[in-house]
């Protein structure tokens, strides 16, 4: 047993960039993982044939820019491939095509309503606007409202400077757009139903809320204000799968001297006198550290790998009102051939975007109602997409990879642990919705993994299958993620820190908790700081 | 431009608030005529007939939300405001007789669960210190954003401050729940299904939300910061109006009824008069509208006066109505389940558990009427023996959801349809009821709008939310009661600080005239 100079629980993204950020720094980091591969959320896995699926997040583009260079990914092999636009399938037959070309893409829109053309650029022109302002607070702590802290209370005057100097009608927009519905939102420009619905898509990702509650507009922002290579709000592969961008940063932090136990989990956070002392794994392995810095969601954290006596009650039961609802289902499938789907032949260039199913506003809003009542939609919002057209790395020539993400799917089946039969069941509507697009499509099936939150949870640990680790709503961002009080990084123990996505600003493959957490245990150890901050976009 | 300090207003609307804000401008040396197109005075604070011999508050029934302030400077017990009863309290029904009272954050009844006590206790002191904070404001005239004025910083760093001496805990809990939904807050909370119902109820009651929907705490906050205690006028809501205009009449203010304005004149870049429905034209110094925003800014003045992004906004504000109000006629009181007969003059409210509420509310997202709704229940001639011939007794219920754009139409078949559900509920928790009935009306979002001239039916004029608030409501630009429009100032419920019969919007419109006068 050999003391380090810090722990680092989890060897997903944010606990990679942690770790690698504190390596960086000269710390003498180890780094723990239950599975047997690192990457967590982030993974390549090759589960079936010679085809390696992106089998849980399965795009790039949040991933901060400054981290990007900051750690080197480029160096440490991470390519990310763009590609382009999107395609919302019509039950008529019909589909809207988003082009990565704006004279295409505006030709389309006009193809389904003139006046939805010219509402388009004021769309994009103010959610841009809003991404531009929220990016500015991505890398940055966020200041506790409740202190007198100087450090506090200039935060607070500086958040408060950013939104005055936007004027008057810029800084009434933003409260209502983080206080609107994505449908209401939407209302105000476009009349074109098939339109609304592309676009609030991405207003219910990952979120336990439907596309006319309150709250979504914010969640859009979450998925347009990323980046690939400078390009604002562009969509990008990490070549050979999303693993790819773990593996850069993991080489990166090796080649910082720093240390990776993988295939054993923590089983317990030791603290002695109000301090943490180190971790103790499942095969009752100890290791000393005075900085223990947990990649784990909040509840996982404390309600599962700590002493409740070593908590405060008031906090304990902070923790168990924290909301990690899953939302989200996933199915990664190995497809013979490419699928043909009706609307798009000829239409090469859309089979390369993002798919979505799900063609009103409606349909999307009574897919949420289905979750409400403690059931997997029964005509869910699919959002799918064939990485294999853009990156051929990823399945054996002329065979291709399909990752469909599925929104809603509960935690749990009408209150009652998911089963087998209902996770088939669940399979079974996502690939009979693609059949009626796709005829043919499911004949050329090799293999689908399922995963339901109760996969999530077991295989990734994201609690009740959140992939944000904890809900993107009011009560849960900035300084109130993921607690009020605690929303600096550091624990409710001497020692102990947090890196995840249940931190601010949440999640996403954007690595920012876990480089922010970084920032803030060098500063707390008076260590030279290797952490970018803040953003720089001009 | 005019160089002098206004001598004159025209106040379109005699609603409460027009009537509070020409009683305050009269009282301060104006020259005031209030222009009202229905026959009686009031708006939606009325007291009417809805079947011989029955009267009723037909549009809002219960007081909860009357301005102290306004109360005292008009005198309105002068005038004739007397309560019939006060001090009401909240009584959730249950089919079973396990019904439970809620009266200052004391529960009481039968259905009232020991766990729940003491959480309810601290819920309701901490949400009332909560709403502390909006009624404060409440008073306030917003302040405008982005500017550089001081007064205008300094609104914006009193409001923070009056969050800041809430304590650390308080403040914390309020920055995490006011943004979000009523039902996790009651889940966290309560064990209850009946307690959080009647709790969800006061988070989405006027509002096109459910439970679950962001922004119910904020409802919540906004109910429980008017309501003191609820209370019942003497001879129904129409007495508060009939006060207010004795109070403007008294002050000097003309009041003609019958009198429906067509159109606000215009002199260059001014508002200078009103053009009436018969042709005839009036002048004043100053126009203030108790009419929607929509109404006014769409209707009476005409987009071609707004700037585009302003008129943009207007047109998108959000006016569905989504409340129904049901009256009965009864051959005798309701005979609710396991309740005494003074128990039957509380604020009744009739919805078991917060799924039900939420369910109720998934057919207005889509143009449906609830096949369950749920509902507030005032009887007021328990207290009130004007309102019904001896031994009979009026029902009033505020009903959830009629959504103003039902799909297909408020047909009769419709409003037909939808009274029997209403009646089905009530059934269940007052057996027999149904044999009681000798009348009944049913005043969909539609009637509403038709009879009392908001647009959409919509009781705040404009949906009172997170994103309609404050230095926000009802758009940016007119938050402050005046215009973009020179000499036009709104003083409805579409502005801040919103609905319920306060006559706050009324009396802050007035003082932001009279404060105005200066710098015109």
């Amino acid at each position: 047993m050999r003391r380090h100079d810090a722990i680092v629980i989890g060897a997903g993204h944010n606990g990679i960039a942690n770790a690698a950020f504190l390596a960086k720094a000269g710390l003498d980091v180890l780094l723990v993982e239950k599975n047997d591969y690192i990457g967590g959320a982030a993974v390549s896995r090759n589960l079936h044939g010679d085809w390696i699926y992106s089998n849980c997040s399965y795009v790039c583009s949040l991933l901060r820019p400054e981290i990007h260079r900051a750690l080197d990914l480029a160096k440490y092999g991470l390519q990310v491939v763009p590609y382009g636009g999107s395609v919302t399938l019509a039950e008529n037959g019909d589909y809207f095509g988003s082009y990565p070309d704006e004279d295409a893409s505006r030709r389309e829109i006009m193809r389904h309503s003139p006046r939805d053309a010219d509402a388009a650029h004021r769309y994009e022109r103010d959610i841009m606007r809003q991404c531009r302002f929220i990016r500015q607070f991505l890398l940055r702590t966020a200041p506790d409202p409740a202190s007198f802290k100087p450090r506090d209370l200039l935060e607070l005057l500086h958040i408060g400077r950013k939104l005055w100097d936007l004027g008057e009608d810029t800084i009434a927009d933003t409260i209502r757009f983080y206080t609107m519905s994505i449908a209401d939102w939407l209302d105000e420009y476009f009349e074109s139903p098939l339109l609304k619905a592309a676009y609030a898509g991405s207003g219910i990702i990952g979120s336990a809320l439907g596309v006319m509650s309150p709250g979504t507009a914010y969640v859009l922002l979450h998925h347009a204000m990323g980046d690939v290579d400078g390009t604002a709000g562009a969509w990008g592969f990490a070549r050979g799968g999303m693993g790819a961008i773990t593996a850069a940063m993991q080489r990166c932090f090796e080649a910082h001297g720093g240390k990776t136990l993988a295939g054993n989990g923590v089983a317990r956070i030791e603290v002695r006198g109000g301090a943490v002392t180190g971790v103790t794994l499942e095969n009752g392995d100890e290791h000393r550290a005075g900085i223990v810095v947990s990649n784990m969601t909040l509840p996982r954290t404390f309600l599962e790998c700590m002493d409740p006596k070593d908590l405060r009650p008031e906090f304990l039961e902070k923790c168990r009102n924290f909301k990690i609802r899953g939302s989200s289902g996933k199915l990664n499938i190995a497809l013979e051939g490419l699928p043909d789907f009706t609307a798009l032949r000829g239409n090469q260039e859309l089979m390369r975007a993002d798919l979505h199913i799900s063609d009103s506003i409606e349909r999307l809003e009574r897919a949420y109602d289905d979750w409400k009542d403690g059931t997997w939609s029964r005509d869910p919002y699919v959002d799918l997409l064939i990485p294999t057209l853009t990156d051929p790395t990823m399945a054996p020539p002329g065979k291709h990879f399909m990752s469909v993400f599925v929104q809603y799917v509960p935690p749990k089946v009408r209150g009652k642990d998911w089963t087998d039969a209902d996770r088939d069941g669940f399979r079974d509507t996502v690939l009979d919705r693609i059949e009626a697009h796709a005829p043919g499509f499911k004949k050329m099936i090799a293999h689908v993994e399922v995963r339901t939150p109760r996969e999530l949870e077991a295989e990734v640990g994201l609690t009740e299958g959140n992939i944000f680790q904890g809900e993107l709503t009011m009560d849960q961002l900035l300084f109130n993620r993921p607690i009020p009080g605690y929303a600096q990084y550091r624990g409710p123990v001497k020692g102990l820190w947090m890196c995840g996505s249940s931190n601010h600003p949440g999640g996403g493959v954007m690595a920012a908790p876990g480089a922010n957490a970084a920032r803030e245990i060098l500063m707390h150890l008076k260590k030279p700081n290797t952490v970018p901050e803040g953003w720089r976009d001009d | 431009m005019t160089e002098h300090a206004p001598r004159s207003a025209i106040v379109i609307g005699a609603g409460h608030n027009g009537l509070a804000c020409a009683a305050y401008l009269a009282k301060a040396g104006l020259s005031v005529t209030v222009l009202e197109a229905s026959d009686r005075v009031g708006g939606a604070a009325v007291t009417r007939e809805f079947t011989p011999g029955y009267r009723v508050s037909a549009g809002a029934h219960l007081l909860h939300a009357l301005d102290e302030g306004v109360r005292r400077d008009l005198a309105l017990e002068r005038y004739g405001l007397r309560m019939a009863a006060e001090d009401l309290y909240t009584i959730a029904l249950d089919p079973g007789g396990q019904w439970l009272s809620i009266a200052d954050g004391a529960l009481g009844g039968p259905g009232a669960l020991d766990a729940d006590r003491v959480s309810m206790a601290k819920h309701h002191r901490q949400m009332s210190r909560f709403a502390r904070i909006l009624d404060g404001i409440g008073d306030r005239r917003p302040p405008r954003l982005g500017t550089q004025n001081w007064r205008d910083l300094l609104a914006l760093g009193r409001l923070g401050l009056d969050i800041r001496r809430l304590g650390t805990e308080d403040m914390r809990e309020f920055l995490r729940i006011a943004g979000i939904n009523i039902f996790d807050v009651l889940e966290e909370r309560f064990e209850s299904a009946l307690l959080k119902a009647a709790l969800a109820i006061d988070g989405t009651l006027g509002a096109m939300l459910g439970p679950r929907s962001n922004n119910s705490v904020f409802i919540a906050l906004h109910r429980c910061n008017q309501g003191r205690d609820w209370a019942l006028p003497s001879g129904g809501m129409g007495t508060v109006s009939v006060a207010l205009d004795g109070a403007a009449r008294a002050a000097g203010a003309r009041i003609r009824t019958k009198t429906r304005v067509a159109a606000i004149r215009m002199d260059f870049d001014r508002a200078c008069g009103v053009t009436l429905e018969d042709g005839e034209t009036l002048d004043a110094d100053v126009i203030v509208s108790n009419a929607d925003p929509k109404t006014t800014f769409e209707r009476l003045l005409g987009a071609r006066h707004l700037e585009a992004g302003f008129a943009n906004r207007i047109h998108h504000l959000r006016t569905r109505g989504c409340v129904a109000k049901l009256h009965l006629a009864l051959d005798g009181p309701p005979r609710f389940t396991g309740l005494d007969a003074d128990q039957r003059g509380q604020r009744l409210l009739i919805a078991p558990d917060p799924e039900t509420v939420e369910h109720a509310f998934n057919h207005a997202k889509y143009g449906e009427h609830s096949e369950r709704p749920v509902m507030e229940i005032s009887v007021p001639s328990v207290f009130d023996d004007t309102l019904a011939p001896p031994g009979h007794h009026v029902l009033s219920a505020n009903v959830q959801w009629a959504p103003y754009d039902l799909k297909g139409g408020w047909s009769e078949a419709a409003k037909q349809g939808f009274t029997e559900r209403c009646l089905d509920s009530l059934e269940a928790c007052a057996p027999g009821l149904r044999e009681q009935v000798l009348a009944n009306e049913l005043l969909t979002p539609v009637d509403l709008e038709n009879e009392f001239g908001m647009s959409g039916g919509h009781w705040h004029h404009v949906e009172l939310a997170l994103d309609s608030f404050f230095m926000l409501r009802p758009v940016p630009g007119a938050a402050r009661y005046s215009t973009p429009v020179p000499g036009l100032y709104l003083c409805g419920a579409g502005s801040h600080p919103g609905g319920g019969v306060s006559g706050r919007p009324g009396r802050n419109a007035a003082r932001a005239v009279l404060a105005d006068r200066g710098r015109q």
